[in-house]
């Protein structure tokens, strides 16, 4: 057997922590583009919760505030991207990135007397009798809350999705923005409020890189973790459990080629290491070639300017 | 016409002495200085420049830049206005330099661990780290007591393959039961997919962690284990005081200093160093109390043997992996071989990536 030594229900715990983060970033960046809008500002986003999500958490000595300034921090900068493109009808391409490069800079900035502080430690959830339980107890039952509730989110995003009334109207904005201006519906306002809870959800994906995963704050620690969501929202075709079982997918490969390695099972490692980048990138590609996105489940206004007038 | 000549000559007298006043270095960085490993220690350096010569330099850094066209265009950016002194401190860098330094001859140029040297303006400067590899060796062998140290590895080149060796070899020597098990993350800086690889290491039974990356979360995975690590690059007991054994330190001020008042003096000229621990490019962190003390005394009379110039780390007799001699008994590993080294010696069970 190849997984030799590596016990099963820790690799489970272990990719459960490590898709979190991508998860929350990607569930969040979904609703986002169901609406219309590409924001590619996503790790300028996680970042920007990352490090206030630190700051809020240091200087209170809560981790659950650490995660609320994080989730506003995300949101802060999201009205940014949403002013630019909304209002201002700028590229959502161009805006994007420029949101990543300002997050990436500011986040430097504001972070610089909190290198080398440790956060105050989040506690991992008692679940009682559900812990004790024979492999799924160490694999499922043993993390902290916010694994949980990530999960509870994608749940709550699908069923908003697909059953409420509000996302129905949120999906007709995305498929097409004139016909639901038609109807009446306030297609920017629609957009906004999706822009801030993708912010929101960015935010918080950051907030649990560097409040519960690393936990620390250093410059620049994201390292592309908010690429990786953009890429996973594609990868899900814009479906919510997708995105879930995507992010585990990618979490799984990277936790389980270290692990391979650290067993000192002799594969060839730079391969596995790749993989998950090579995947993204084949996603990438896949979605910018014009052929692809009649046939997929892209949005139908996905990047698509929308000015009442016009 | 003489008038005009005056007034030139009055201007080339005024302007000159700013000019031999003013040294002006730049520095390139392929990380944050935030990232207290790599890049950090550079920019700390940097700074003792500044506090050395006060208003007789001017220093300016770019971080975050990327091997290839960008690094050509901020060192011929650094050049055109006026640098006098160029410190491009990652190994990628080294095509790039030696491109921009041949358009100018006047600016000297500095490259860390690099090995391109095409122009009479290029300079090489690196650090003997596996010197502190050998006593980091040492002091894990000594303590871990499951035998088994894990091993966090950037990329398999000489410099990180040398590195295992050293810390290797002298583990080996006082606990010969010991295995190491190493993780190549394929990054020097990303602090979660560390964070995993030091999970996975502890998971496998290592007790204590190494690492040849430059962020600080392997220490904390590690102090919330229970067990040993070593830092990296700066002093980052810090981040993990219950954990943190000692580290390699990076010390480049003295020499920084040294080559900006070579320019200063005008005696700059282009070298090729590879420095240790008796020059002070190697240092360590404070050798923690955790370690027991005649464990510490033994650390401390290596790095002393070492400095003196009694001992190499890399000391015969030693086998490559395959079991082929490399060194006979009481040869010492001339640099070429170190600097080329692609091979693990004899006892590390894992295979090197290609």
């Amino acid at each position: 057997m190849i997984l030799g030594s590596i016990n099963p229900a820790v690799l489970m715990a272990a990719l459960m922590v490590a898709a979190t983060p991508i998860l929350l970033a990607a569930i969040g960046e979904l609703v986002v583009e169901k609406s219309g809008v590409l924001n590619l500002g996503v790790e300028g986003m996680m970042i920007m919760g990352a490090c206030l999500g630190f700051i809020v958490a240091v200087n209170t000595g809560s981790p659950f505030l650490g995660f609320i300034g994080a989730a506003f921090a995300g949101m802060a900068l999201s009205l940014l991207f949403a002013l630019l493109t909304q209002a201002l009808m700028t590229n959502q391409v161009a805006s994007g990135l420029a949101l990543t490069l300002f997050g990436l800079g500011l986040s430097a900035l504001l972070g610089q007397r909190y290198v080398g502080i440790t956060p105050p430690r989040t506690p991992k959830l008692d679940l009682g009798f559900l812990s004790d339980i024979p492999f799924l107890g160490r694999a499922v039952f043993s993390h902290d809350i916010v694994v949980y509730l990530t999960i509870a989110l994608v749940a709550a995003v699908w069923w908003f999705l697909k059953y409420s009334r509000a996302g129905m109207i949120l999906r007709a904005v995305g498929e097409n923005h004139d016909a639901a201006h038609a109807l009446g519906y306030h297609v920017k306002r629609v957009r906004v409020l999706a822009i801030m809870f993708g912010g929101a959800c960015a935010g918080l994906g950051g907030a649990y890189l560097s409040l519960i995963r690393v936990p620390q704050w250093t410059e620049g620690m994201t390292v592309g973790a908010g690429w990786i969501a953009l890429a996973l929202v594609v990868f899900a075709s814009w479906r919510p459990w997708r995105a879930m079982a995507g992010a585990y997918l990618f979490g799984g490969i990277v936790v389980l080629q270290l692990n391979l390695q650290a067993a000192g099972v002799k594969i060839p490692v730079e391969y596995l290491s790749m993989s998950p980048y090579l995947i993204t990138i084949a996603v990438l590609v896949f979605i910018s070639s014009g052929r692809a996105r009649a046939s997929s489940n892209a949005p139908g206004s996905l990047n698509r300017p929308f000015h009442a007038s016009s | 016409m003489k008038r005009l000549l005056m007034t030139a000559a009055l201007g080339m007298a005024l302007a000159a002495p700013a000019l031999a006043d003013t040294t002006k270095v730049g520095f390139i960085y392929i990380g944050p200085v935030g990232d207290h490993g790599w890049t950090y220690t550079h920019d700390q350096a940097r700074l003792a420049v500044e506090a050395e010569f006060g208003d007789a330099v001017e220093t300016t850094y770019v971080e975050n830049v990327a091997y290839g066209a960008d690094a050509e265009r901020v060192m011929t950016q650094m050049a055109l206005s006026g640098t006098d002194l160029i410190f491009a401190t990652s190994f990628g860098y080294g095509p790039d330099m030696n491109t921009v330094a041949a358009r100018f001859p006047n600016v000297k140029f500095e490259h860390a661990t690099g090995y391109i040297q095409e122009t009479d303006n290029v300079s090489l400067y690196n650090a003997r780290f596996y010197e502190g590899r050998a006593v980091i060796g040492h002091i894990a062998g000594k303590m871990t007591e499951t035998n088994r140290v894990g091993y966090i590895a950037s990329f398999p080149i000489p410099e990180v393959i040398m590195g295992i060796n050293s810390a290797y070899l002298h583990a080996k020597a006082v606990n010969p039961d010991v295995e190491f098990n190493v993780v190549w993350v394929y990054s020097w800086y990303d602090p979660a997919q560390e964070a995993a690889a030091a999970e996975a290491l502890i998971e496998q039974g290592a007790d204590i962690i190494m690492q040849h990356t430059d962020s600080t979360a392997p220490l904390t995975v590690a102090q919330d284990a229970g067990i040993y690590a070593f830092g990296q690059a700066s002093d980052m007991s810090a981040f993990a005081p219950q954990s943190h054994l000692t580290g390699i330190l990076d010390v480049w001020a003295p020499y920084y200093i040294e080559r900006v008042r070579a320019v200063q003096d005008g005696t700059w000229e282009a070298g090729d160093v590879w420095h240790g621990i008796v020059d002070g490019m190697v240092g360590f962190a404070p050798l923690s109390d955790l370690i027991p003390e005649d464990v510490r005394a033994e650390a401390e009379e290596m790095i002393a043997a070492i400095a003196a110039g009694e001992y190499h780390p890399f000391t015969g007799p030693i086998n490559k992996q395959d079991g082929t001699p490399w060194l006979a008994e009481g040869e010492t590993a001339p640099d070429g071989d170190l600097l080329t080294m692609d091979f693990y010696v004899e006892g590390i069970t894992a295979d090197i990536p290609n």
